[in-house]
């Protein structure tokens, strides 16, 4: 069975790339974004973190069928979330940045959501058209073979 | 009068436009009574082709009957029924009299444009860019028809609309393509591409004579179409192109590739691809030649590649060594419509051949735009859309 070309198809492909912007950007710059939400000493937490989304990133763009890489998306998404959810303490002094970054998971976490779903419906589609009546040749295949053969002019003949 | 017009990127519109009339005595006024969307028009759509401005009428494909012509014009009078190519040509040219009439060196109304980009101006065509001289296609109730004392064709009344439209441009593109490849009778021809075009390449491959035809898609109504008229197909999401190619080939390659593909490729899941887009985002590539490399790779050494799929600007990652040390010939170019249509013709009316088994959707023309996206998804086993101004 084959996807193509449907909604659910592109999104699965923005997302595919947008996993890979993020990862790469948690693998490269793993200090100023864990200072930017106030998690400090998780750099190497965060590296992780990178490496699973440039991976799932890739299996989505490679996959013939994406769907389960994505649904992995929606897996890292709660992880994401499990691991935002202690700098939303009133002690963290960057804890709006720690909201902002959880409320962007969440909308990420939908998007992956939705992505699924429009995934499954292109799977719903009906089954393909069956041409096999239309050989475009009124007489028949074999009275069609070489009908036009001329004469060979590569050997120079 | 009614026509689609161009306004952008995937915005094509059913406009009301102000009806052509005769410029020149050597012209035509066409009523169209059947037209069609191609894959060429897709790469407009899809904003792959430079050249294109707001409100251009658009559309290669048309056939109908004569309204009004020119004093200068011989040829044709009113009431005539003629297909018209989609190549504007002068006849008189020194290329026209060589047959190359895609490369007509006098109908290009914007000649120094297109030098710039191409080093050499080529011919005018219907419906498409600036670059090809800006003229107002066949999509439309009425075109204006230059040159029409050269390139159209009359066609007997006896034959359907949907037998001869495509007379104007992928029967002879796929016939053309086949022809370029020199067939031997012991010759396996692989075609890249089930669409429209591909399918045209293939039988005519079939008729020039060759021991088996392969056609490789992606997409099943499209393959199972290619199957009816006696190909082997390959399912590029399936299986390997180039295992399955090996496997149908005692590991040899075939003698003769065709790309019916052009620049908009896609190759799901090989690393190329990936490479491609990202270029081609980044405006560093503006086509994506994944179907060129492929064919190159797998043509037999002196083999031949032909290339009726279009490509616009520059490609990337060309394994030109391969290419060279196999000793490949490359024959290519957008058709020379009228070098073949007299031939083509007499074998429609003889039935060797009906053209009209590729179309799948028949629409009045203000349905147009809804159906460039239907023709591009290929929803609804989309494979060719007539449409009824
Ligand atoms: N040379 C000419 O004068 C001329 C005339 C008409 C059309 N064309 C060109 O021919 C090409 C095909 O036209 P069409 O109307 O059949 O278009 P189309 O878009 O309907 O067909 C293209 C087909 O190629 C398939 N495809 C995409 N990537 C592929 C891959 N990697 N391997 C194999 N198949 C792949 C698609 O699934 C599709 O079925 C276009 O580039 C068009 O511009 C050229
Ligand atoms: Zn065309
Ligand atoms: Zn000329």
């Amino acid at each position: 069975m084959t996807y193509r070309n449907g909604t659910g198809t592109a999104l699965a492909r923005a997302l595919g790339w947008f996993s890979i912007g993020l990862g790469a950007a948690e693998l490269l710059a793993p200090r100023s974004l864990a200072s930017m939400l106030g998690m400090q000493g998780r750099e190497r937490l965060l590296q992780t973190y990178g490496v699973r989304e440039v991976a799932s990133g890739m299996a989505i763009l490679a996959a013939r069928d994406p769907s389960p890489w994505v649904w992995s998306r929606v897996a890292g998404d709660a992880l994401d979330l499990a691991t935002l959810a202690p700098a939303l303490d009133e002690s963290n002094p960057r804890r709006e940045a720690a909201a902002i970054a959880v409320g962007a998971v969440t909308a990420v976490m939908l998007v992956d959501l939705l992505c699924t779903r429009e995934l499954s419906r292109e799977r719903e589609r009906p089954p393909p058209r069956d041409y096999s009546d239309r050989s475009g040749f009124p007489q028949g295949v074999d009275r069609a073979r070489g009908i036009a053969r001329q004469p060979t002019t590569a050997m120079g003949g | 009068m009614r026509a689609l017009c161009y306004h952008g990127k995937h915005d094509i519109r059913y406009d009301t436009v102000p009806d052509p009339e005769i410029e020149h005595p050597r012209d035509a006024i066409v009523k169209v009574s059947s037209c069609a969307i191609c894959g060429s028009d897709l790469h407009l759509y899809d904003g792959f082709m430079p050249g294109m401005m707001n409100g251009d009428i658009i559309g290669h494909e048309f056939m109908g009957e004569v309204v009004e012509v020119g004093r200068e014009n011989r040829k044709l009078k009113v009431g005539d029924r003629v297909v018209v190519p989609f190549t504007i040509v002068c006849g008189e040219c020194d290329q026209c009299r060589r047959g190359n009439f895609s490369v007509c060196e006098r109908t290009n109304r914007n000649a120094e444009m297109a030098a710039k980009m191409f080093g050499h101006s080529t011919a005018g065509l219907f419906g498409y860019t600036h670059l090809t001289g800006g003229y107002a296609g066949g999509q439309a109730e009425y075109v204006r028809v230059p040159f029409a004392d050269v390139g159209p064709v009359k066609v007997p009344d006896g034959l359907t609309d949907e037998q001869v439209l495509f007379l104007g441009d992928i029967l002879p593109t796929g016939w053309q393509a086949a022809v370029h490849c020199e067939i031997e009778p012991t010759d396996i021809v692989a075609v890249w591409g089930a669409g429209p075009v591909g399918q045209f390449c293939a039988r005519s491959a079939l008729m020039l004579g060759a021991k088996q035809v392969i056609v490789i898609d992606n997409v099943p109504e499209r393959l199972s179409m290619a199957r009816a008229g006696g190909a082997i197909t390959i399912d590029f999401d399936e299986e390997s192109v180039l295992e399955r190619l090996e496997d149908l080939t005692a590991g040899k390659g075939p003698e003769k590739c065709i790309d019916a593909v052009g620049l908009e490729a896609h190759a799901g899941r090989s690393i190329d691809s990936m490479y491609d887009r990202a270029k081609q985002a980044m405006m560093m590539e503006t086509d994506r030649p994944h179907v060129l490399r492929e064919m190159i790779y797998v043509c037999r050494p002196g083999g031949i590649v032909s290339i009726p799929g279009v490509y616009g600007g520059v490609v990337d990652k060309i394994p030109f060594g391969a290419a060279m040390n196999k000793g490949l010939t490359f024959r290519m170019g957008q058709t020379h419509v009228n070098r073949w249509v007299d031939d083509l013709l007499r074998r429609i009316e003889e039935g060797q051949i009906d053209p009209s088994f590729v179309i799948t959707h028949t629409v009045p023309l203000e349905h147009g735009p809804e159906y460039y996206d239907i023709f591009r998804d290929k929803h609804d086993g989309c494979v060719k859309v007539v449409l009824k101004p």
